[in-house]
């Protein structure tokens, strides 16, 4: 243990996410040693992204205002909307250059052993935004998991009543894994061999 | 470090930092096991898809100083591979795991019989032969019945008469008109001839059943399952009963 203030900035830093009390006591020493100007721009970047960064009001992706980057910009394709997880997902298919469409970002998967379930999640903003007819692609991008693949088979069944044409990234993402850790080149050919989705 | 190996059924997955995840898996000969496996959420994991939720395993592990680490796992059924592809069938097998979860109270105590149990059932799940619920609802049973809590169904809970009227979950099941306290249930007798067929696994006679009687049984058997783990099992309450039109929920959901 060390004396106060310290240990209460080693307490704070363990408990980020894959942060051990190693590491934790490592970046404390560190921001300690560091030189005041550039510890204080690390605080107000802190502060800064909770006052500023919101959730996009169309789709769900952090976003600096109201509608997110990818909302607003005009040439893309309005005709598909790829239907992810998490925002960080949203950046790992980016990376691909693949996609040109619109995103949907969940806030997570169906998990019912976890008290997640459908109603939880941003499924029906994602039917409201449908519900126009102008999308006619939905490719559902959730994670190659089971929690991942179940979300994505309620999404499909759910939808089935329209008129759209619903598919899966391609196998070849290795199963059990999370979105974000494939690389580019997988991910980008998963999305040029999407299957298409029937329940 | 003791290296043992076992097969087992995955319960659950946890993440853990970065890339790891903490497995908890119900063994045939060491019970409930929580087991760290390394690396499983990178994409180059040799082993991430075998140690998912409903995956039958046949596993190695060394003990740790805390949690057990997964070392080697080969699949003998992925049942989670043919759930997921049928929603209430993969909501009616989550229920299954947590079940067996909360069930096993202790880690390393010997559960052969609850595991024997959810292999049988996650495996009739699969086949597809029956209702998803009428399925979850013999598994709640006879795993209530393995823990020593099986429901009275033939005679009185209280006094072994046989005229029994009600089915009260504070006395253990159904009860005659003298001992039956208040606010005893009081359902129709085709739900408890059901209830019969599930524990004894008489298929001809439940799913001949009809479906009111399905569903005052489902009613009667989550509550006193319930009743008997102290929380409640959180995934009952997503289990859907049957394929329904979910879309009639969302009124802007269908292009009309
Ligand atoms: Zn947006
Ligand atoms: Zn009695």
């Amino acid at each position: 243990m060390y004396e106060g203030v310290v240990q209460s900035l080693i307490d704070e830093l363990g408990m980020l996410p894959g942060i051990g009390p190693k590491s934790a006591q490592r970046i404390a020493f560190h921001l300690l040693a560091a030189d005041p100007a550039d510890v204080k721009r690390l605080a107000h970047a802190l502060l800064e992204v909770k006052e500023k960064v919101r959730f996009c009001r169309i789709c769900g992706n952090v976003a600096a205002e109201d509608e997110c980057r990818i909302c607003r910009d005009q040439r893309r394709d309005p005709h598909v909307i790829c239907v992810v997880e998490e925002p960080k997902d949203v950046v790992a298919i980016e990376r691909t250059r693949e996609f040109r469409g619109r995103y949907h970002v969940l806030g997570g998967a169906i998990s019912p052993i976890d008290g997640v379930g459908p109603d939880d999640l941003r499924i029906r903003e994602l039917m409201t935004r449908l519900a126009d007819g102008q999308v006619t692609e939905l490719i559902l991008a959730t994670d190659p998991n089971l929690e991942g693949e179940a979300t994505a088979t309620y999404l499909a069944r759910l939808v089935k009543p329209m008129d759209l044409t619903v598919t899966r990234l391609a196998s070849g993402l290795p199963v059990g894994g999370d979105l974000e850790y494939a690389d580019e080149v997988t991910l980008g050919r998963a999305f040029e061999g999407r299957r298409l989705l029937d329940v | 470090m003791v290296l043992y190996r076992d097969e087992g059924v995955v319960l659950r997955t946890q993440k853990l930092g970065e890339a790891d995840r903490i497995v908890t898996i119900l063994t045939k000969r060491t019970g409930k096991v929580r087991g760290v496996a390394r690396g499983v959420r990178k994409t180059t994991s040799r082993f991430g898809a075998r140690l998912e939720p409903f995956s039958h395993i046949d596993l190695q592990l060394h003990t740790g100083r805390t949690l057990d680490v997964v070392t080697q796992v080969e699949t003998i059924r992925p049942y989670g591979e043919a759930l997921v592809a049928d929603y209430p069938r993969y909501t009616a097998g989550t229920a299954m795991l947590e079940t067996a979860d909360r069930l096993t109270v202790g880690e390393k105590e010997p559960a052969l019989r609850q595991f024997l149990l959810l292999v049988g059932g996650l495996r009739t799940l699969v086949e597809g032969g029956h209702e998803a619920r009428l399925v979850l609802d013999a598994f709640f049973l006879r795993s209530l019945a393995v823990a020593g809590y099986a429901p009275a169904l033939a005679e009185c809970a209280r006094c072994g008469a046989e005229a029994v009227r009600a089915f009260a979950i504070v006395a253990g099941g159904v009860v005659c008109g003298t001992c039956r306290p208040q606010g005893a249930a009081v359902p129709a007798a085709e739900t408890i001839a059901l209830m019969i067929a599930l524990l004894r696994g008489d298929w001809p006679a439940a799913d001949a059943s009809e479906s009111r009687h399905r569903v005052e049984c489902s009613g009667l058997v989550a509550a006193y399952l319930q009743w008997h783990l102290e929380h409640g099992i959180r995934s009952l309450r997503h289990v859907e009963r049957e394929p329904a039109h979910p879309s009639a929920q969302f009124p802007h959901g269908s292009r009309t």
